[in-house]
């Protein structure tokens, strides 16, 4: 017994935009089965991650919250992506992203710095995740260097160094010894977008960035020569396309990309520094990206659909005792199905059991 | 029994599951495919066999279900990137999230539970030979078969014809199924080799190195198992070196925060991702382009019949 693949000649666009939709199902069907399997009603836990969050206003402006550093770190591996560079390290541009950014606000904090600080800070922010990117990009063009594993390692970096700035130098000396830092001035507090919201303006950034990238992509000769560097590396070089600026350039910007979201959720949702500052957002964003195909708008709708399983599952946590691990294995399934389902639509597979083939 | 010796003994324990786990990937990687989930096969690795031994009260059923749940894993990640020719990286890591994911629920009630230490194979005589007695006489028996490990894929990549198969595949997965070579065949035992590997390094890790489960507990070894394997230029003797040089890396800095030396601890627990990282630089600065990668790395197999 064996698969057989026949490459499709051509992909009808029905069937393109289909795949994720198959392959969310079928991760659904898999999370049910493993539910039944722990003994409890797989028909209650899609009530409580799917059908309460969608049918509450505090739960919907909480799934624009949760759907908004997801959707930025996203759109930005998917520059990455596109040009078939494996940036797995967001998690650790975002936490750089974050102190950076942070460091403005805690030096002005009880200053009479004035509007100026919050777009510094934005910007520090930016600039912390991408040169962080960087690291591993410079690693490879220069040294060639694998940027998979250094990118990675860089995240247990990251976060041993917020561990040490807010357990060290950056703990607020009135805060009873936790570990964390003041809490911003609402100078250096990215402000919520309606009076009472909990949305803050993280989430207009990801649209705008959605929007651009949307244009960047599809439209001018950058987003071309990612495709070409992705889908055939000779013929890029050919065409005179330094793979050299390619790498630093997504890198930079998906880097960028993640510290903004990093700054963002810190100034807009926590308002302090705290050693955990992401539920692992970086690498859920992994599963986002692919599961909106690398395409702008399609990783809006992704965004929003992860972003209910991570509310899902607090919530499922604490009316169905189901354990928050539960929303990290699905993640996987998920990204393993989306994978999947890519190549079904790229190819024909046919099982083929003995002596029926060849 | 002094502090160098105590030392010594840490290192080979700390050691261990890192050369185990990687010489499983080097063998997958040799066969020509990345599995970037190892992370996740050392988790549930380490869930299943401490919740088996727990469970039990055995430590060979434990191992037993270490080395299922890594297998099991690693057939699902070939179902995917055999069966669907689906991109090997993504697939990984996502069996690194699902992994991890996975051994939270499985480990959650075995939370608290401790096990006894696993008794040492005694050697007489020569395990009382000063220093290197009990370095190298009186270890677990998982520290012997790691050895035992090394030599057996050493002579099973270099010296049988299996062997040549599995590299040649690695090598040129097209001329391989042209030559009529079963490409699928060989690969799908190279993945399950290498998730029993993982999963027996997870195995390693609760059940002696430990001897408890804590969530996240494999903290990245399964990433440096997979920096091990292109550190040692895929080559089985190279690997258990570069271990050896990580454990130590790894016991070092550990009895450095205790000494307290005034650096900051979270320096000294970033030692072994910044080695990890600066290994891999002076590799590529001295050989040049990642020699010795197989030439079909990470690339999916779709035969044009």
């Amino acid at each position: 017994m064996r698969f057989e693949l026949t490459p499709r000649t051509s992909v009808s666009p029905v069937l393109r935009a289909l795949a994720p939709v198959a392959a969310f199902i079928t991760a659904f069907l898999i999370a049910g089965f493993v539910i039944w399997l722990m003994g409890r009603s797989p028909v209650a836990a899609f009530e409580v991650y799917v059908t309460q969050p969608l049918s509450d206003s505090w739960a919907l402006q909480e799934l624009l919250v949760k759907a908004t550093p997801l959707a930025l770190i996203a759109i930005g591996l998917a520059y990455c992506f596109r040009a078939n560079f494996w940036n797995i390290g967001a998690e650790g541009q975002y936490v750089m992203g974050a102190v950076l950014g942070s460091w403005l606000a805690l030096t002005t904090h009880g200053t009479e710095a004035g509007f100026w600080v919050l777009p510094a800070m934005l910007a520090l922010g930016m600039v912390g995740g991408a040169a962080y990117g960087l690291i591993p990009a410079f690693l490879k063009t220069r040294f060639g260097v694998s940027e998979i594993l250094t990118s990675l390692m860089l995240v247990y970096v990251a976060q041993l160094t917020l561990d040490y700035l807010v357990r060290g130098p950056w703990r607020d000396p009135q805060g009873f010894n936790f570990p964390q830092s003041v809490t911003f001035d609402p100078a250096a507090t990215l402000p919520p977008v309606m009076e009472a919201s909990r949305v803050h303006y993280g989430t207009v950034f990801a649209v705008i960035a959605i929007l651009v990238t949307a244009v960047v992509l599809g439209r001018t000769l950058f987003g071309y020569r990612l495709r070409l560097t992705g889908d055939a590396p000779r013929a890029a070089h050919f065409a005179g396309f330094s793979a050299r600026t390619t790498t630093m350039a997504v890198f930079a910007i998906s880097g960028g990309l993640a510290g903004l979201a990093g700054i963002g959720e810190v100034s807009g949702q926590i308002g302090q520094l705290q050693p955990s500052i992401s539920p692992g957002y970086g690498f859920t964003a992994i599963t986002v990206a692919f599961l909106g195909r690398l395409n702008p708008i399609g990783i809006l709708v992704a965004a929003l659909v992860v972003a209910l399983t991570f509310i899902g599952g607090e919530s499922a946590q604490i009316m169905l005792k189901l354990p928050l691990d539960l929303t990290q294995a699905f993640q996987g399934i998920l990204l393993l199905c989306v994978l999947a389902a890519d190549a079904l639509v790229s190819y024909r597979v046919r099982l083929v059991t003995r002596g029926g083939g060849k | 029994m002094t502090t160098f010796e105590a030392i010594l003994l840490t290192i080979v324990t700390a050691s261990t599951p890192l050369l185990i786990a990687a010489l499983g990937e080097l063998v997958t990687e040799r066969s020509g495919v990345l599995n970037l989930g190892v992370e996740g096969m050392m988790a549930m690795g380490a869930a299943c066999s401490f919740a088996a031994a727990v469970t039990f009260d055995s430590t060979l059923l434990g191992v037993a279900a270490g080395i299922l749940a890594g297998a099991l894993m690693a057939a699902l990640f070939a179902l995917v990137v055999l069966g669907f020719a689906a991109n090997q990286v993504g697939s990984g890591l996502a069996l690194t999230i699902l992994g991890l994911g996975l051994a939270g629920l499985i480990g959650a009630p075995f939370v608290g539970a401790r096990r006894d230490p696993v008794p040492p194979v005694d050697i007489p005589v020569l395990s009382d030979l000063p220093v290197v007695g009990r370095l190298f006489f009186e270890q677990d028996l998982f520290v012997y078969a790691s050895i035992a490990l090394t030599i057996f894929v050493a002579y099973y990549l270099n010296r049988t014809r299996s062997g040549l198969m599995l590299r040649s595949i690695g090598e040129n997965h097209g001329s391989a199924h042209g030559l009529g070579l079963p490409v699928w065949r060989v690969r799908f035992l190279a993945i399950l080799f290498g998730g029993a590997c993982s999963g027996l390094a997870g195995a390693y890790l609760a059940l002696v190195y430990t001897r408890f489960w804590s969530p996240g507990m494999t903290a990245g070894r399964g990433w440096i198992a997979l920096a091990l394997v292109v550190f040692a230029a895929w080559r089985p003797g190279w690997a258990l070196i570069g271990a050896y040089i990580f454990g130590a890396a790894t016991v070092l800095q550990l009895h450095a925060q205790a000494a307290q030396f005034g650096v900051p601890s979270q320096v000294l627990s970033a030692v072994p991702y910044v080695a990890t990282i600066l290994a891999l630089l002076l590799l590529s600065i001295r050989r040049g382009r990642a020699i010795g990668a197989p030439g079909s790395l990470g690339l999916p197999f779709v035969p044009d019949r």
